[in-house]
């Protein structure tokens, strides 16, 4: 029991901080990435049908031929871990495009609009009311980006990659079961960590969104039903948009 | 661009679909496969996630657990899985039958999570005035289930039966891992020949036949929303976009 996880201790180590590394350009970039485009496809309805659907294509391309194919592409070497970054940013910024179009949308008008009324350019409020209002959303979509990411890293050991998905087929290959499990298991556990920390970065970027007794109480928890996952507050400003509209009239 | 146009060419050579072509092709061969791995995986994930998706968002039970049993699910990496299962069979079931029970059970576990995502959030997202009006008509909890919950929510339910298609059918790439057939052959033939026709060829092939299924089912969505009903979820929940589908997450 355990034999082979306690004679190669090191391995998993160096495996998992590769895995680590390889994980986190490609999480970061998507979420850089991705705010231009949301920003452009709420410019109008063209632009967003391009963002939209352009990842949507992107995302049917499947990892294992496009890790195979990015060197002739981009020019890198073929065993070079570049070419697993670029293909996991292009997922990424897939799915991430998607979830700040849908982020920015959902800040509430009058908001946007009182702060054009007191001033601000429309640079600094997309930058210091929009986006920290787009926040919970945004949150929402890079956790399922950061762990699909991770999960998607391990099939770069096709291309030569040292990451943990080297354990899934050396130890198919040698038939150690435990090596397999070993591998499944700290890829887990990346992901969970991954996770944890992106929601603690949001709890201490957005302290207006802490997941508070009474905020509970007031917003109700809302699943978010795109991406099926985490349960995102509910901002409860837009009801009361709606309402603000339908007030006016009564 | 040069290489893109051979592979292209590749693929409309006539010999290369010649059905006594040698290993990987003919194409239409692989492509049968792959087509048939990703059928019967979707019906026995569907078989699984939909009543039980419909059940957890008729009766608002247990979905906290999901939300997060779905979280997590996306987090497995599905090579890991495969290889783990083929070798476990391996110990149980003969040499023919191992891998396929093997690759067909990691698909179905990549397949569940969307669809129970969909068919919840589509039951769920029936506004609820709609659903106590129908109990109020004295209709029982089944036909609250099944003439309001479920015409209302079909799209969402679809668009969960939508992602999950289209992870499948390229992930069932990697079932020539376990040595299996479906495109994957043509694409890691390529990798062992070096011949980036068949690669990009393979690529290609499943890329298109992803296309085509997502269109399909993005055609089904609209054909099966319910005139006049809008969405009065919060807007952080509303999609935006015509024929709404939840994220899917991407496996392999």
């Amino acid at each position: 029991m355990l034999d082979w996880t306690r004679a190669n201790l090191d391995l998993v180590r160096e495996l998992t901080i590769n895995h680590v590394q390889l994980a986190i350009v490609p999480i970061l970039a998507s979420f850089v990435l991705s705010i231009p485009l949301g920003w452009l496809a709420n410019r109008n309805r063209v632009l967003r049908a391009v963002v939209i659907t352009g990842g949507s294509l992107l995302y049917t391309i499947p990892s294992l031929p496009l890790f195979v194919i990015l060197p002739i592409l981009i020019g890198t070497r073929v065993l070079d871990s570049l070419n697993l970054v670029v293909a996991l940013t292009i997922y990424g910024v897939a799915v991430m495009a998607r979830s700040a179009a849908d982020a920015l949308a959902s800040v509430d008008r009058t908001t946007v609009e009182a702060s054009t009324a007191i001033g601000y350019s429309p640079f600094g409020r997309f930058v210091r009311v929009e986006l920290p209002l787009a926040g919970p959303v945004l949150l929402a979509g890079i956790r399922v980006v950061a762990v699909s990411t991770i999960a998607l890293v391990s099939v770069g050991v096709i291309i030569g990659s040292q990451n943990l998905g080297y354990l899934f087929s050396n130890g198919k290959q040698r038939g150690i079961l435990e090596e397999v499990v070993v591998g499944i298991l700290m890829s887990l556990l990346v992901a969970l960590v991954f996770d944890v920390v992106i929601v603690l970065l949001g709890r201490v970027l957005m302290p207006w969104n802490r997941p508070g007794r009474a905020g509970r109480k007031r917003a109700g928890l809302v699943a978010d039903p795109a991406t099926g996952g985490p349960a995102v507050p509910a901002p409860p400003k837009l009801d009361k948009a709606d309402a603000g509209v339908g007030g006016g009239d009564a | 661009m040069e290489f893109l146009l051979s592979a292209l060419r590749w693929i409309a050579d006539p010999a290369n679909w010649d059905p006594s072509a040698t290993t990987p092709l003919p194409i239409q061969a692989r492509l049968l496969e792959h087509l048939r791995y990703t059928a019967v995986s979707m019906v026995i994930a569907a078989a699984i996630a939909l009543p039980l998706g419909c059940w957890i968002g008729h009766t608002g039970r247990a979905r906290q657990l999901v939300i997060g049993f779905t979280g997590a699910m996306r987090a497995l990496p599905t090579l890991g899985l495969l290889f783990f299962l083929l070798m476990v069979f391996g110990y149980w079931l003969s040499y023919d039958t191992a891998p396929i029970v093997g690759a067909t059970i990691a698909f179905v576990v990549l397949a569940v999570p969307s669809i129970l995502a969909g068919a919840y959030a589509g039951i769920e997202s029936v506004d609820r005035t709609t659903v106590d009006a129908a109990r109020a008509t004295g209709m029982t909890e089944w036909q609250v289930l099944w003439r309001v919950e479920v015409p209302l929510g079909l799209p969402l339910v679809l668009g969960g039966l939508r992602s999950a298609t289209l992870q499948v059918v390229s992930t069932v790439t990697i079932a020539s891992y376990a040595g299996l057939g479906g495109l994957g052959r043509i694409i890691t033939s390529g990798i062992g020949l070096n011949d980036y026709d068949l690669i990009l060829g393979g690529a290609l092939l499943v890329t298109a036949l992803a296309l085509l299924l997502d269109g399909l089912f993005a055609l089904a969505q609209r054909l099966t929303r319910t005139p006049g009903v809008t969405d009065r979820r919060p807007a952080a929940a509303r999609r935006p976009r015509r024929s709404p589908r939840p994220h899917a997450s991407k496996s392999a």
